[in-house]
């Protein structure tokens, strides 16, 4: 049983796994609760700060550093960005139920994921080859050992990360750009700005 | 002795289980996103635990390129919830059951 080898951890790993895991699940349960949703963001902050903390405990001192730049330096600034610049900081108004019972379902649905996860988590997991592409416990770094992985092993997969990023880029200026050309020709009469900004797009296509 | 890896299993699921009744139960589409990131954290979590378990790089790796396409994905989302509220006001995600094919 787990709890046996929880009782033979040392003080610190146990105080650092408890204070991070209360911060992730305290987070997580703002995130799904809090009605605002910059109060949710910022729960946000809070759960991947903790999961950065548990990086750091298992040894995956790199992610844990990237977690923090991508996921709280970007991902979620990007999220209050897009929250500020569409004024939805207001709150939730759609609380009833699209569907009659959704909340009990969705609740119902969640403590059978729960279950399994945890049967699955608990159980004989360790069943799987180890060390199939390098061993973590060799005398390098952290960041050593994954640079060697990403640009051995994993170069391809790499590769293709950087397409896909690209595509993505594409897609968000295809979505954010405006097709009203029609409006802002005819404002462009009277508006300079509207009329630099319909011509720039109809000379740019 | 370090915490055994089962633990870090258990948090995964709680908050994978946070996730994904979040996407179930709110309307915002903002904090459904959120939710989903949530859950990626989770599996991120699980992979890392077992990639300590197994002494194996590999997990890191996952995680590393998890982190890519989470980034990649909430650009494109996020692009495609402002095109939605160019169109019409409200965040919930029971607008768009209004478009016609």
């Amino acid at each position: 049983m787990p709890g046996s080898v929880l009782a033979t951890a040392t003080l610190p790993d146990l105080a650092t796994f408890l204070i991070a895991g209360a911060i992730c699940v305290a987070g997580a349960a703002g995130v799904v609760f809090g009605r605002n949703p910059v109060h949710a963001a910022l729960s946000l902050v809070l759960t991947l700060f903790g999961v950065a903390v548990l990086f750091v405990e298992e040894n995956a001192q790199f992610l844990a550093a990237v977690q923090i730049i991508v996921y709280t330096g970007a991902i979620v600034v990007l999220f209050l960005f897009v929250i500020m610049l569409l004024g939805v900081d207001r709150t939730e108004k759609a609380l009833a139920d699209q569907f009659r019972g959704q909340r009990v379902v969705a609740l119902g649905l969640g403590a059978l994921v729960l279950a399994e996860v945890l049967l699955l988590g608990t159980g004989h997991w360790t069943t799987g080859a180890h060390a199939a592409t390098g061993a973590l416990n060799r005398p390098l770094s952290n960041v050593a050992q994954l640079g060697r992985a990403i640009f051995t092993t994993y170069l391809l997969p790499f590769e293709i990360t950087s397409a896909l990023l690209v595509v993505a880029v594409v897609a968000a200026v295809v979505l954010a750009r405006r097709f009203d050309r029609g409006v802002a020709d005819e404002a462009g009469a009277g508006d300079p700005a509207a009329d630099a900004a319909g011509r720039t797009e109809v000379t740019g296509r | 002795m370090t915490i055994d890896g089962a633990w870090y299993l258990t948090l995964a699921a709680v908050l994978f289980t946070f996730g994904a009744v979040g996407v179930l139960v709110r309307r915002n589409v903002l904090v459904m996103f959120m939710c989903i990131e949530l859950m990626l954290n989770a599996a991120n979590l699980t992979f890392i635990t077992f990639s300590r378990e197994l002494n194996d790089i590999g997990g890191q790796v996952a995680v590393f390129f998890v982190l890519v396409v989470a980034a990649a994905e909430v650009v494109v989302g996020l692009g495609i919830v402002v095109a939605i509220f160019r169109r019409r006001v409200g965040a919930t995600a029971d607008d768009p059951h209004e478009l016609r094919g």
